[in-house]
């Protein structure tokens, strides 16, 4: 009975006779993330500029003072803070570069059919898949100049990695490459798997060099998504604090993340660490910018 | 690749594996020597050279697990040889006995592994249920600008999270969040709810909406259509975004760090901080690591044919 009556109802009753409308459900299964969103990540974004134009204090009762620009001002003509910024961006290149090398590499190898294939895969993804901290925590003990297995095995000697102002930056990034290299390999394999392979065929027929094949059917058709493994390990890269904080007790390597940790969490300089927080976030976005304007140029070829 | 294979070919292919063998073997060494450094006696740790053969034993987990609150004296023979296996154990020697609960507690860790778990678990089940909708109404519904929604949605994972937890820090200690699980698993949905939203719209995106729109020529309402039709064709999908969610809920720590000291501190805070002044007991933090690497690695196993295409966001396609 019950089809019959429906049948003869007007299109929206009949909409509410199937239980909600579909703008109804989009919006209650949209919304919601959005509001969350926005309450747990934009809200205490807008939060915090306000305190960064304040001489605020979490750790004193007093009462703040707004200071205008001063905080940015003190903040930018600051050797120190720039010391930071240059050994972070140090830090990026030498860890990105050496990640983009090592995975794409492995990917180059790993793109053809062996056996134990997908758990040679899989194994190659246990360090990414490790806590940050705990690795480079870890990462000291193999680092050790007395008995640490890194120098044993390279014969290294006593050599300090990580209390050298000048190697701590390296060895920091060392670790951050076996963390990720595996990420890269994984995007870029993906990358290799879509590459058509009657084009490596026709290259063949036609006696192509290996070299050749590489540099005009593989890398031009990976180069977009090689672009976006750049972009997130930039991006990480550039935010990094655990593996950096838990490897070097002394601060060696002082990346600008553990430097804005250190004054909001342990000066307790809360006003200038906001406006520190976004110094930084600012050269997030324009680095990311940068880079998906250019992946946009490199997809349109 | 052609069809015909040169014996160069082969020879190339033969090196390439070899190559692929020792790549994997120099990326597992530092994993290997950290679950081997859990099982060694206290001073192999630290020898020169640096052990890789030795008699495993258990003693860095039982360092690990529990507290010395008094040492006795030593007990008479007898007494020793009638105690249990692991009031025997509890004691690196082997000629005291120490009762549990009376000279001996629980450490702080099992109570971290807790927390992480607890603090993990929900986050998870949170971020990947709230994604799951939100990428079924991106996926199946017009909406005004998806494409710049999608994206700010996406831009929320772009911040540091030391940028982020330093107003989340001064909202929570107005509110009373502070080293609550509460306040962690909030700050983990909304860390992770943007990657659980878009791998869950491509995982969507490939269910075809003829199946609903069968469903509904049926009678189904929408929301029957989605719970018995489009979840269970999900369910793969949704399964990989969870062990991501997971394992970076499972292993964060700066907002841990920050937002925790005792009652909720997760693991990942709390190994390292065992490191005070003097000479570390690397064994038992190898202990601790190895303990806590385990359920990622069990994981990563599982479900490995789901999370290489997950890490992928669905571009290895099979």
């Amino acid at each position: 009975m019950a089809s019959v009556a429906l049948a003869h109802l007007d299109p929206a009753s009949r909409a509410a006779a199937r239980g909600w409308s579909d703008l109804t459900i989009r919006n209650m299964f949209i919304v919601p993330t959005l509001v969350f969103l926005i309450v747990f990540n934009i809200f205490p974004l807008i939060y915090s500029l306000g305190y960064s134009f304040t001489n605020f204090a979490a750790n004193r009762s007093e009462p703040w003072q707004f200071v205008g620009l001063q905080n940015y001002r003190e903040l930018l003509s600051d050797d120190h803070i720039w010391s930071n910024f240059i050994i972070t961006a140090k830090y990026v290149i030498v860890s990105v570069a050496g990640q983009m090398i090592v995975g794409f590499g492995l990917a180059l190898l790993l793109n053809r059919s062996f056996p134990m294939k997908g758990l040679i895969t899989t194994l190659l993804l246990l360090p990414m898949m490790m806590s940050a901290a705990v690795v480079g925590l870890f990462w000291q003990l193999l680092y050790s100049p007395s008995w640490g297995p890194i120098n044993y095995v390279f014969g290294l000697g006593d050599f300090a990695w990580l209390s050298n102002p000048d190697s701590a930056l390296y060895a920091v990034a060392i670790t951050d490459v076996w963390m990720w290299s595996p990420f890269v390999m994984l995007l870029s394999l993906a990358g290799l798997s879509a590459v058509p392979q009657h084009l490596y065929e026709a290259a063949a027929i036609d006696r192509a060099s290996w070299w050749y094949t590489f540099t005009r059917i593989t890398l031009p058709l990976v180069s977009p998504i090689l672009l976006i493994a750049l972009i997130f390990r930039t991006m990480e890269a550039f935010k990094t604090f655990d593996i950096a904080y838990t490897m070097t007790t002394q601060p060696t390597a002082e990346l600008i993340a553990i430097r804005l940790y250190k004054q909001a969490f342990q000066q307790w300089d809360t006003g200038k660490s906001c406006a520190l927080a976004y110094i930084v976030l600012i050269m997030v976005l324009a680095i990311t910018n940068l880079y998906v304007k250019y992946l946009n140029k490199v997809k349109e070829r | 690749m052609a069809a015909v294979r040169t014996s160069s070919e082969v020879a190339l292919n033969r090196a390439a594996i070899v190559a692929v063998l020792v790549a994997t073997l120099i990326f597992l060494a530092p994993i290997y020597w950290i679950a081997s450094t859990a099982f060694k006696p206290k001073e192999l740790a630290v020898s020169v050279p640096p052990t890789v053969l030795f008699q495993p034993e258990v003693t860095p987990f039982i360092r690990l697990f529990t507290k010395r609150v008094q040492m006795q004296k030593p007990v008479d023979p007898q007494v020793y040889e009638a105690a249990p296996w692991w009031e025997k154990r509890i004691y690196d020697g082997g000629e005291r006995v120490l009762k549990v609960g009376k000279d001996v507690q629980l450490s702080q860790y099992p109570d971290r592994f807790m927390n992480s778990l607890i603090v993990a678990v929900i986050s998870t089940v949170l971020a990947v249920g709230m994604g799951t909708f939100t990428a079924y109404g991106f996926s199946r519904f017009k909406v005004a600008g998806e494409a710049d929604l999608l994206f700010f949605i996406l831009s929320t994972r772009m911040l540091p999270p030391v940028v982020v937890a330093i107003p989340m820090f001064l909202m929570y200690r107005m509110v009373g969040l502070n080293d609550s699980h509460i306040g962690l698993i909030i700050l983990y949905v909304a860390f992770n709810l943007s990657f659980s939203v878009w791998l869950m719209k491509g995982f969507m995106d490939e269910i075809p909406k003829e199946y609903e729109e069968a469903a509904l020529v049926d009678g189904y309402t929408r929301m029957q259509a989605f719970f018995k039709i489009v979840l269970p064709e999900a369910a793969t999908g949704i399964a990989a975004t969870a062990v991501f969610c997971f394992i970076t809920a499972w292993n964060e720590y700066a907002f841990a760090l920050i937002m925790t000291n005792r009652r909720a501190q997760t693991a990942p805070p709390f190994i390292p901080s065992q490191i005070g002044s003097g000479l570390p007991d690397w064994t038992t933090i190898a202990a601790g690591t190895f303990l806590f690497l385990l359920p990622v690695a069990i994981f990563t196993f599982l479900l490995r044919n789901h999370l290489l295409r997950g890490v992928t966001f669905g571009a290895i396609r099979k």
